[in-house]
């Protein structure tokens, strides 16, 4: 072989798979046991006076009290963290807990946050209406008002905030540009990545700076358990402007210690344990962080199905005579196909959003008369998913906030399990034949 | 803290205590690339307990001003610049990889003022891998991919950060991109690789030394490790099973449990 074909050394890091099963655990370091051990304990024995004194102050790593960390949980947080390409992670009791404590460890009353407009009803309302309470305000944009989240911007803006794909619509928050935005202002850009899992994008290499995940979604992925983590990037610089003191400067709940000089890249996650663990407490129960392990383990598998059952679907519901409208990434006049293709190479997602025609009327037949699809307020499972947004998980919005979310009454929402396709669909045909005479047919 | 050192800026962590000249100064000094951040599991603990601490960012590194320093001399020169400038007569040193470099050759040149000197997988000369020598100097990101891959062992590779939730390799490889890869990376692995002075150094090094060496470390094997502390006189050798070169990370606890028995022995606090 000539010099000009030689490759060189090459990195022999352990590569998706290998990690989904592997990282955050050595067997010999637990007496053994191939499988994670679930550490069901509170607190951890200390060696000494001086030992406790060390652990409590951040000089030495371990594990204190179950609240703050667990081994089992540890487990989890090092696998995801490897998985995302992030440098530290925390995991938390839900998604949404793993959102409030990134909200909290990044901003203070008195501050603003830009977010995209296009989320889980119950972050909306967090960021409506909750947040508020804490003196932190929002400013909502459309996620593909790509300009709209540069002139949100305020002097006091701490970050931007919002889904890759967002729920239940579909619309693409066009990730690299918002990331440039918020960077030029001297802020993170924040992205729940729940819809994506790292198998399919990992934010970090599109200029996110901290990505969440509801891990109760696809990451567990059997619908057993709810968990959250935050995940750290590493590459944000909270020096380079006087806009995160608390992050900077000499912090008083650890004897004057700056989480940035003495952590870098795993600052942000340091604080967030230390500080918002510590004071909120939505830790993660180390049975749901075994549980969610067990998950991650098929994840790439799973997730290939998931994307295969869900692209079929699509094709399906475009050429039905009672569907209205398909909105997902894959369909080709999607307004956001191309971005898609390039932010998802590895698939596009599970998450269909379809209008039904006839309405509200027909889509609660719809959903009332299928069988294998279950009727719930969850995504993510291995089994198919269906709801009416409208009357379910945004129901507590008004009309105006339903339509700026880009939501409407027709829409049902489809999370594609992994069951034989031809299954799904038989079952869907029963929902469209009540959906057509929505008076006559019910199974209530 | 920031002070001046030849005129430029230089950032160190002093343990997140406050500087104190009362207390005997212990000087932390990183390898290739890094920053003070690698030495956060022992120096926060020193500060705490009696010692005043700096954890060096090295000019052009990390938080520091300046330009990376060309040779290791200049770096163990340098090293004597910062005793002089936070106002010290004498300071313990202890070194990682090319910090090991660095702090044999100051100790060699300034023996009067080194109380005791501990190495973490340190070796007499670090000659560099060619390839991934030139893929630094061209700033190529995958050096930083490859020193992360040889540079750690199990708890790298799989995990177990003595920290909950860090993760070892990724959070190295941020360290090693905190600057640009070809003047901090690519100027360090030179300095290592034309370093021949190192076996020399160390035989007239007479100070209480201590060589933390690690059974996996594929950097500076422990055969190298042990080749130079037979040079220096009296000097301790403690080997760590099933770990990697950046032994000071990846078994904190164990690195800091014989380095505070070396030290507080060595190098005691007044009180």
């Amino acid at each position: 072989m000539s010099d000009k074909n030689k490759k060189g050394p090459e990195s022999k890091t352990y590569k998706f798979d290998t990690l989904s099963l592997h990282a955050g655990y050595q067997p010999h370091k637990n007496a053994g046991s191939r499988q994670v051990p679930i550490y069901q304990t509170t607190s951890y024995l200390f060696d000494d006076v001086d030992h406790a004194a060390a652990l409590f102050n951040l000089e030495r790593g371990g594990h204190i009290y179950s609240r703050i960390s667990n081994p089992t949980v540890g487990v989890l947080e090092e696998r995801v963290a490897s998985l995302e390409g992030g440098t530290a992670a925390l995991a938390t009791s839900s998604g949404m807990s793993a959102i409030f404590l990134t909200v909290m460890t990044l901003c203070e009353a008195g501050d603003h946050l830009v977010v995209s407009s296009q989320l889980y009803g119950g972050t909306v309302n967090l960021f409506r209406l909750t947040l508020p309470k804490f003196g932190i305000k929002c400013t909502f944009v459309k996620p593909r008002d790509t300009e709209g989240f540069k002139k949100a911007i305020q002097k006091n803006t701490k970050g931007i905030f919002g889904e890759l794909v967002g729920n239940p619509g579909n619309e693409l928050m066009n990730m690299p540009e918002v990331a440039k935005i918020a960077h030029d202002a001297g802020i993170p850009l924040i992205v729940d990545a729940t819809y994506q899992t790292p198998y399919l994008c990992k934010p970090f290499e599109h200029g996110a700076d901290i990505v969440v995940h509801s891990l109760t979604k696809w990451m567990a992925g059997h619908g057993s358990s709810m968990a959250g983590i935050l995940v750290e990037g590493g590459n944000f610089d909270w020096m380079q402007n006087d806009k995160f003191p608390t992050m900077t400067k000499p912090y008083e709940g650890y004897h004057g210690l700056s989480f940035a000089e003495e952590f870098g890249p795993t600052a942000f996650t340091m604080k967030a344990r230390a500080e918002g663990m510590r004071d909120f407490g939505p830790c993660l129960s180390p049975q749901n962080a075994w549980n969610v392990l067990q998950g991650i383990e098929t994840l790439s598998v799973r997730m290939k199905k998931h994307c295969s059952n869900a692209e079929e679907m699509v094709k399906y519901l475009l050429n039905h005579e009672s569907v209205a409208w398909v909105s997902h990434p894959s369909v080709p006049d999607h307004p956001d196909n191309a971005l898609a293709k390039k932010l998802l190479p590895n698939g596009r997602g599970s998450m269909i959003a379809f209008g039904i025609k006839g309405g509200k009327d027909a889509g609660v037949a719809f959903i009332n008369n299928v069988k294998l699809a279950s009727h719930l307020a969850n995504v993510g499972d291995t089994r198919t998913l269906v709801i009416h947004p409208a009357s379910g998980t945004h129901s507590q919005m008004d009309e105006a906030t339903l339509k700026f979310a880009g939501l409407s009454h027709d829409m049902i929402r489809l999370s594609v399990g992994i069951e034989d396709i031809d299954d799904i669909k038989n079952d869907f045909e029963v929902g469209f034949r009540a959906a057509r005479k929505p008076r006559l047919v019910s199974n209530q | 803290m920031k002070f001046k050192v030849n005129g430029d800026e230089i950032f160190a962590s002093t343990g997140g205590r406050p500087f104190d000249k009362n207390k005997p100064l212990i000087i932390f000094v990183h390898g290739s690339g890094l920053t003070h951040m690698t030495w956060v599991l022992q120096t926060r603990y020193f500060a705490f307990h009696g010692y005043s601490v700096l954890a060096l960012d090295l000019p052009g590194h990390g938080l520091s001003g300046g330009k990376s320093l060309k040779s290791i001399e200049d770096m163990a020169d340098w090293i004597n610049s910062v005793i002089d400038a936070v106002g010290y007569k004498e300071a313990s040193l202890v070194g990682h990889s090319q910090g090991c470099l660095v702090t044999i050759e100051c100790t060699a040149r300034y023996p009067d003022k080194i109380k005791t000197l501990s190495l973490m997988g340190g070796a007499g000369a670090i000659p560099m891998n060619p390839e991934l020598l030139a893929l630094a100097e061209n700033g190529d990101p995958k050096a930083v991919d490859l020193m992360m891959d040889w540079a750690h062992g199990p708890a790298g590779h799989f995990g177990g950060h003595p920290v909950p939730g860090l993760y070892h390799i990724n959070t190295g490889g941020m360290l090693a991109k905190t600057r640009t890869i070809k003047d901090t990376l690519g100027v360090d692995f030179r300095a290592c690789d034309n370093y021949k002075n190192g076996f020399e150094a160390a035989k007239k090094i007479k100070i209480p030394t201590l060589s933390i060496l690690a059974t996996d470390d594929k950097m500076c094997p422990v055969k190298e490790g042990k080749k130079l502390a037979d040079l220096i006189e009296g000097s301790k050798v403690d080997i760590i099973d099933n770990c990697g070169h950046m032994m000071l990370l990846e078994e904190a606890d164990r690195v800091l449990k014989v380095l505070k028995s070396f030290i507080t022995t060595n190098y005691p606090t007044k009180n």
